[in-house]
């Protein structure tokens, strides 16, 4: 393993050491929470779009938007400024605290603070700044940076907290319940807050029309910091200005679901500052408190890249993110290993690429980009509906343009890209895998006998990062294509209730060859006439790689590939659901509308096709049901199928079979495509495995037959369980006559 | 209002473990005082029914760091939330509500509308050109997670009481 991957690796394991499990149980605590309460909401799907429609008209008229805030705010008494970046907007914040000869600022979290270091500023001016947020305070008592967007200290346990609490301020009575914990901080930050001089937020949304600012909390010191004192400071990115206050209702009723589950926090806050409540002055305890108009407020809008990213065809989606947490909470890595490795300076998860990518810079995004699978788990999960996935990819790109390699003769020869120089050797060999697959196979067995030699296991282990705890695809000697060829169709296509292609992707042509011929076989079982024509790859693999003109390139041929037999009219049926999610997905960006659009439509993943073909008549007969003493099924469904929703077809052509399935429930088995095979993150693809190893042996399951549907589940279950699993279709297919 | 709707808000009171009564305004006294604990404070209410002298409506920053009970009026509850609307007033709703362990928000039945939508066809106008242009959707007591496991009373009122009056 080479240092940089090394360190990385080392890095990673210990995160999942000291954070791994406080992260785990809350995030999926969180997660569980979200698919339970956007159950609830029936016009879950129509909030997404109206949600979404906002933010797309507000930040295609923010400059204009702004300007009426601007106006607005001024009516109302206050003062807006806008800040170019960082250093500007402390400038501002100090100057406000120097006129108020502040000694004290209350904070209540805001991520733009913590994006403009804030706090370090002011201090240096000699003024004290303290968190009010139970979470942000813990971390500022521990001095540790956040590691989630919404629960910042979700790394740290109560028993942590507990010890950090007793250590610093000694109690008299050692504190250890979070009922103890929470009471002693209320305590402490009250003292603060009474004393404070400037209260400072963020803010949600900010409402053009109003000037009103909605602070979305569930502890009440939002409302304290921003009430109490005479002077309130709100800090928020430009991205944060909505039309009107009309148009706060869909984030009201989605922000709290999508992050943490709850219905709706505590507290929304809706202030139009200067607000009407008098300033609760503890100076001067024995007078009444009463309105004396002389409140001040501030609204600082912090450009700091903003105005680029919204210039930036790609990078503008991110503009849309509320900041609710979803992306993290339902992603399988950021589950495991939390924000401290999976994010940058200021945000995490998901989304975090964008932000950092487009406020830090690319360097800051490179350091954790590589831990987005592309699984697409997030794409549901995002109440702006943004394609996350999408904007991890293209900052991929852009950061592989960047890095220098000199084995690049290793991989030369596999590497028929597009790709300008500066692509990482092991992105350009998994990138390439369709070309590696098609010599491993011309050569297999040989290939698999000298990929499994300890010399090329080390050979790919230090140059190209390939875990040698992982076991290599092993190559078919006869490809798919080739058996097919020789084989023929077994319906003649005059008497075929339908025409299909069976589109054969990389991993079943070239490996997993038995899955493909299984395919042939119900769907030939079924009356529908196969053709498997040698058709290019689909691009996944250096899509993933971040590889998009390689990945373009090859959406265009596989396209050319498939016009004419979906011209004919033929269905286009789709083993790998990560293919069939590009198809569907990706595919936009690169094929014309229209062509797209006719693809998209006229494919089908295969267990989908064959639920269609039952529901339309076919004799279900034909297939192979469950043996007498069949022991049930345990079934993985893939990330991007689940994403597509195309799960519950899987599911229900095995239960119209007769199989009793259980299904797993984690966001995904932790490989990911090439994922897994990268020493640097074979661990933490293994932790993510573990979940899934742990469904599938309960006493419940633990004798049951695996199936998934992805070659990259397939392979980390096989990974991860000591009985062999396979692709659904293998189930159901007859055997061939 | 409908009778589905107020029901409704009850149901999702009952959920967030928040306490209800009706009360008449010939009840409202009597109800206060078996919901409240003393000292409270409070600011007076914009309908048919005035606070009682106990309630102390002109708080100093002292009285409110004692007070056991903080009374507002809040000017919508929404249903399928159980939440309650409380505008931000010169006498001082916002403190009133945060500071005290148990927050009693008083709401006229008729104020109890379905849901969000509704709410924010509410706040929309009111802001723009009504009397209120600052208000907080509440919604159960403060809570906070951040030390393991959910905890109320984590910045503001520990228990939340609403007092729905039916006029
Ligand atoms: S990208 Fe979407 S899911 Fe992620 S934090 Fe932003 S709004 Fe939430």
């Amino acid at each position: 393993m080479s240092k940089s991957r090394a360190d990385k690796a080392a890095r990673i394991r210990r995160l999942l050491d000291t954070e791994g499990e406080a992260v785990k149980s809350n995030t999926r605590g969180f997660n569980q929470g979200r698919y339970d309460s956007v159950a609830k909401l029936e016009s879950y799907e129509e909030l997404k779009d109206r949600a979404r429609a906002i933010k797309e008209d507000a930040i295609e008229r923010l400059p204009e938007l702004i300007d009426e805030l601007t106006q607005t705010i001024e009516e109302n008494g206050g003062t807006v400024y806008v800040a170019d970046d960082a250093a500007d907007a402390n400038r501002y914040v100090r100057e406000v605290c120097r006129e108020k000869d502040a000694d004290r600022v209350v904070k209540s979290k805001s991520m733009t603070s913590e994006e403009i270091e804030v706090n370090e500023f002011l201090e240096a001016d000699g003024i004290e700044v303290v968190e009010t947020d139970l979470g942000e305070w813990v971390l500022q008592v521990a001095d540790e940076s956040p590691s989630h967007i919404v629960a910042p200290a979700i790394h740290k346990s109560r028993e942590g907290i507990a010890r950090l609490f007793n250590e610093t301020f000694d109690p008299d009575d050692e504190l250890e319940t979070a009922k103890e914990l929470t009471m002693f901080a209320r305590e402490r930050l009250l003292e603060k807050i009474k004393g404070a001089d400037v209260g400072m937020t963020g803010a949600n949304f900010v409402t053009a029309d109003t000037g009103t600012i909605a602070l979305v909390t569930s502890e009440g010191n939002a409302r304290k910091s921003a009430v109490v004192p005479e002077t309130h400071v709100a800090v928020a990115g430009v991205e944060k200005v909505i039309p009107a206050v009309e148009d706060l209702q869909p984030f009201v009723e989605l922000i709290g679901r999508s992050g943490t589950g709850q219905d709706i926090t505590s507290y929304v806050s809706l202030l139009t500052p200067p607000v009407d409540s008098p300033t609760v002055d503890f100076d001067d305890p024995d007078t009444p408190i009463a309105a004396d108009g002389d409140r001040d407020f501030h609204l600082v809008l912090i450009d700091n890249g903003r105005f680029d990213m919204r210039e930036d065809e790609q990078l503008k989606e991110t503009l849309y993110c509320i900041r609710c947490s979803a992306c993290s909470n339902v992603c399988a890595n950021f589950q495991s290993v939390g924000g401290h490795a999976f994010g940058g300076e200021t945000y995490s998860g998901g989304i975090a690429t964008g932000w950092e990518a487009g406020i830090e810079g690319l360097d800051t995004a490179g350091e954790f980009n590589d831990l987005c699978t592309g699984c697409s788990r997030c794409v549901d999960a995002c109440p702006v509906k943004i394609d996350i996935p999408w904007i991890n990819t293209v900052v991929r790109d852009r950061i592989n343009r960047g890095t220098d390699h000199e084995f690049d003769w290793l991989v030369d020869g596999l590497t028929p890209d597009a790709e300008a120089e500066g692509v990482d050797l092991q992105k350009r060999f998994f990138g390439n895998f369709s070309t590696v697959a098609s010599v491993g196979s011309a050569l297999a067995p040989l290939s698999n006998w000298v990929a499994s030699t300890d010399v090329s296991r080390r050979l790919l282990a230090s140059t190209l990062g390939v875990d040698a705890r992982r076991d290599l695809p092993s190559f078919e000697r006869e490809t798919l294509v080739d058996w097919f060829e020789s084989r023929g169709p077994r319906v003649s296509a005059s008497e075929a209730a339908r025409e299909a292609v069976l589109y054969p992707d990389v991993y079943t042509n070239h490996a997993m060859v038995d899955r493909g011929k299984a395919a042939v076989r119900a769907l030939e079982a079924l009356g529908v006439h196969v053709r498997v024509p040698d058709v290019p790859s689909s691009g996944r693999a250096p899509l993933s790689q971040g590889m998009l003109a390689t990945a373009e390139e090859h959406a265009h041929d596989l396209y050319a590939a498939l016009a004419e037999h979906i011209d004919a009219g033929r269905d286009v049926v789709v083993i790998e659901p990560s293919d069939l999610a590009m198809f569907d997905r990706e595919y936009e960006k690169f094929l014309a509308p229209r062509s797209h659009e006719r693809l998209s439509e006229g494919s089908y993943e295969v267990m989908e096709y064959l639920y269609g073909l039952l529901e339309n008549g076919a004799d279900p007969d034909a297939l192979r049901g469950p043996p007498a003493t069949d022991p049930g099924v345990a079934y993985h469904a893939h990330c991007q199928q689940r994403t597509l929703g195309l799960a519950g077809y899987t599911e229900a052509v095995l239960g119209d079979l007769g199989y009793d399935v259980v299904t797993s429930d984690v966001e995904c088995c932790g490989m990911a495509g090439s994922f897994g095979y990268k020493s640097e993150y074979y661990e933490l693809s293994m932790d993510v495995g573990s979940e899934l190893e742990a469904q599938f042996s309960t006493r419940e399951t633990r004798h049951r037959t695996v199936v998934a549907s992805g070659t990259s589940c397939l392979e980390q279950l096989d990974s991860l369980l000591a009985r062999p699993s396979r692709h659904p279709v293998q189930l159901v297919a007859p055997g061939e006559n | 209002m409908a009778t589905g709707t107020v029901t409704r808000f009850e149901a999702s009171l009952d959920r967030l473990d928040v306490g209800w009564t009706h009360a008449t305004t010939d009840e409202f006294e009597s109800v206060l005082a078996d919901v409240a604990t003393e000292p409270a404070v409070g600011t007076p209410l914009p309908f048919d029914v005035a606070l009682p002298d106990w309630v102390n409506t002109t708080p100093t920053p002292a009285d409110l760091d004692e007070a056991t009970t903080g009374v507002t009026a809040a000017a919508l509850g929404i249903a399928s939330y159980g939440s309650v609307v409380l505008p931000s007033t010169t006498a001082g709703g916002e403190p009133v509500s945060l500071f005290p362990d148990l927050h009693v928000a008083v709401v006229r039945t008729s104020d109890v509308v379905p849901g969000m939508p509704e709410a924010f066809e509410w706040f929309g106008p009111e802001f723009r050109e009504g009397d209120h242009s600052s208000a907080i959707i509440a919604t159960g007591p403060s809570a906070t997670a951040d030390m393991g496991e959910l905890v109320t009373g984590a910045h503001g009122p520990k228990a939340v009481h609403v007092v729905m009056l039916d006029e």
